[in-house]
């Protein structure tokens, strides 16, 4: 099969979609005459003029305008530039998207997707690495999104542009240039659906994003110590497949969660607190939790390693609780 | 401009069913019927009624936290009003938003909203929507002289005047923002000279005269209609009731709000009808007894309504609601 960049993979579905769909159109900050600042829309630069267009620096109105838009019958595709620029304009989304369609009833189709960065990237600091997907999981009204490879950022963008119902997907800057296998067909993924990437039996890591790909170096790494470990990426938090991560820790008995975000009160703890309420009689050991230290990020660079998580706090865990 | 008869009283009976339904309103909450916040459009109906005047069915509005008035004016159902007022499974969002969320997507009513200024960018993206669309539909936008000081309103007018999108933006100064006089809120005295900031026409009118709003807004309308871009009319008026039902009022003196009861839009729209022999007294007579009928059948309606099955607390998050654990 061909490989292509998250990047390319991206620009695909979107390309796609739009040339099925004339409802679809997409704008942002720096995304028709550049492409992006990680090169997201890179494939996308002199497609569709009047269907792809750059905006000002107005986030309120940016998320806002896309709930009009879908309330019309469009079906906006908005960059957030950077997640932390979510915060700039959050009323839009968390106190109009997230819940016009539920405070009116269920009128209207909400069909809009909000996608854009997040993560860390090359001493970007605290204000431009932030991982902020669960508070739009702790919010109600939105569908979260967030994959890990080519393949997957494919699929469920085209999926989320077939969504009745607003969608944000969060793409790591360090995924949008990693290569991998893209079929040349059509395909979608469903949403609520984890990928079994690795098969083990000892323990059971659950994560998404960058650290999908720190856990699976891990676990070739734990290999080395006779540790077999299952590795689950998500795909999507809203909804979040519950049954394959109790399935999981049924055979394995034992959970380990990775997340780049913050570690006090990140998504781990939710999914922690579902399998211990759920499959406590299967588990042989406490549940531990892989996060970012609770400061933001630093901008020196052993300063962001010290505080984001690798592979390593990844093996720390897994023998922590195999202990 | 010369109207007739019948497009006159017609704006008359919208102002006098608007003013009904918030005289019961106001009635309801007292008598502690009605739970939650309620805010009142009394002494402001000229706005919504003339301004509205000039949309088509496929028009769009968004509206705000005191937005009765926009409802009925775009042509709510008033039965289904107030039955969510009473949180009844029967009201416009089956008793999930109540008086601060009303909203009616096939009539064109984007919302009442609950966050000032909330509405603004939601009108302006509906805008957008349009213009994608190739469309020659309009949207007007409501809000107070409370939402003018967001950050929303900024960043909206802006975003409407760059993209040249169909949008009216309809503020209404009704000189307080919740307890907050505008005079103490705002620096200059025409909120409209801030569309001189985005380069957009902007112009300041009394908004207690059903006429002007009209005449305003129609020339405004005709405008976007045409691909001429947005605008902005602030629409003075006096906010006679509280910021909600129930409001102590300790930021005003009562001689004030009496002051103001003698330029309210219904009188004032009454004293021009007569004056001209368009309204005698038997027409007022019949337009008052029209409304309050169907207001009080709209309480009967609303009473006699099942209140929502519990369960349905967790309906209408999504549209295929099966499969996802909320």
């Amino acid at each position: 099969m061909r490989e292509i960049t998250f990047a390319e993979a991206l620009g695909e579905a979107i390309l796609e979609e739009m040339e099925k769909d004339p409802a679809i159109f997409t704008y942002g900050e720096d995304i028709a005459k550049q492409g992006g600042i990680f090169g997201a829309y890179k494939s996308l630069l002199g497609k569709f003029p009047d269907r792809i267009f750059d905006t000002p620096i107005s986030e309120e109105v940016i998320y806002g305008s896309a709930l009009g838009a879908a309330l019309v019958g469009m079906k906006p595709i908005v960059e957030f530039h950077f997640a932390d620029f979510l915060f700039t304009g959050i009323q839009s989304i968390t106190l109009q998207i997230e819940k016009i369609r539920y405070m009116t009833g269920g009128q209207g189709k909400l069909h809009l997707l909000l996608r854009g960065p997040d993560g860390i990237s090359n001493s970007a600091a605290a204000q431009h690495s932030e991982c902020i997907e669960t508070i739009f999981m702790h919010v109600p009204g939105i569908k979260v999104i967030i994959p890990s490879t080519p393949y997957d950022v494919k699929g469920l963008i085209k999926k989320a542009l077939q969504e009745d119902d607003p969608v944000i997907c969060f793409e790591h800057k360090m995924l949008y240039r990693i290569k991998g296998p893209v079929p040349e067909e059509d395909y979608t993924i469903p949403f609520g659906i984890a990928e079994v990437k690795r098969e083990g039996n000892d323990v059971t890591v659950v994560t998404i994003s960058r650290m999908v790909h720190e856990s699976l170096k891990a676990a070739e790494e734990l290999k080395n110590d006779g540790i077999s470990a299952e590795i689950i990426d998500l795909r999507t938090l809203v909804p979040w497949d519950k049954k394959t991560v109790i399935e999981s820790v049924k055979k394995t008995n034992h959970l380990v969660v990775a997340h780049e975000t913050w570690k006090r009160a990140g998504w781990g703890a939710e999914i922690t607190s579902v399998v211990q309420e759920e499959a406590f009689d299967y588990l042989d050991a406490p549940i531990i939790r892989v996060g970012a230290k609770n400061v933001p990020m630093p901008f020196a660079a052993n300063l962001q390693d010290f505080v984001t998580p690798n592979y390593k706090d990844v093996i720390e865990a897994v023998k922590q609780i195999l202990r | 401009m010369e109207y007739s008869k019948d497009f006159l009283l017609n704006l008359y009976s919208t102002m006098v069913l608007i003013r009904n339904f918030e005289l019961m309103a106001e009635k309801l909450f007292l008598e502690g019927e009605l739970p939650g916040f309620i805010h009142l459009y009394i002494g402001e109906e000229a706005i919504a009624t003339g301004a509205i005047a000039n949309l088509r069915k496929d028009d769009f509005i968004t509206s705000t936290h005191r937005g009765h008035g926009h409802m009925i004016a775009k042509g709510a159902d008033i039965n289904r009003m107030m039955a969510e007022l009473y949180g009844k499974e029967t009201g416009y969002c089956k008793g999930k938003g109540g008086s601060m969320h009303i909203a009616d997507f096939s009539l064109g009513v984007l919302g009442a909203n609950g966050v000032v200024g909330g509405g603004l960018p939601i009108a302006v993206g509906a805008g957008l929507g349009i213009k994608m669309k190739k469309s020659d539909q309009i949207v007007v936008a409501f809000f107070g002289d409370g939402a003018s000081n967001t950050g929303a309103f900024h960043e909206s007018l802006n975003f409407a005047a760059i993209y040249k999108l169909p949008v009216i933006f309809v503020l209404e100064n009704n000189m307080f923002a919740s307890t907050a006089s505008t005079r103490e809120t705002t620096a200059i005295e025409n909120i409209s000279d801030r569309a001189v900031a985005y380069g957009i026409p902007g112009i300041t009118i009394d908004g207690n005269d059903v006429i002007a709003v009209y005449e305003t807004t129609q020339e405004m309308v005709k405008r976007a209609r045409n691909s001429g871009g947005p605008s902005l009319i602030e629409t003075k008026t006096y906010r006679i009731k509280g910021h909600f039902v129930g409001d102590p009022e300790l930021y005003r003196n009562k001689k004030e709000v009496e002051e103001f009861w003698l330029n309210e839009p219904i009188k004032k729209f009454e004293k021009r009808l007569e004056r001209e022999k368009i309204l005698n007294g038997t027409e007022k007579k019949n337009i008052w007894e029209s409304a309050q009928k169907k207001i009080k059948e709209a309480v009967i309606f609303a009473k006699e309504s099942p209140i929502p099955d519990g369960k349905d607390a967790l309906t209408d998050l999504f549209i295929h609601d099966s499969g996802y654990d909320y």
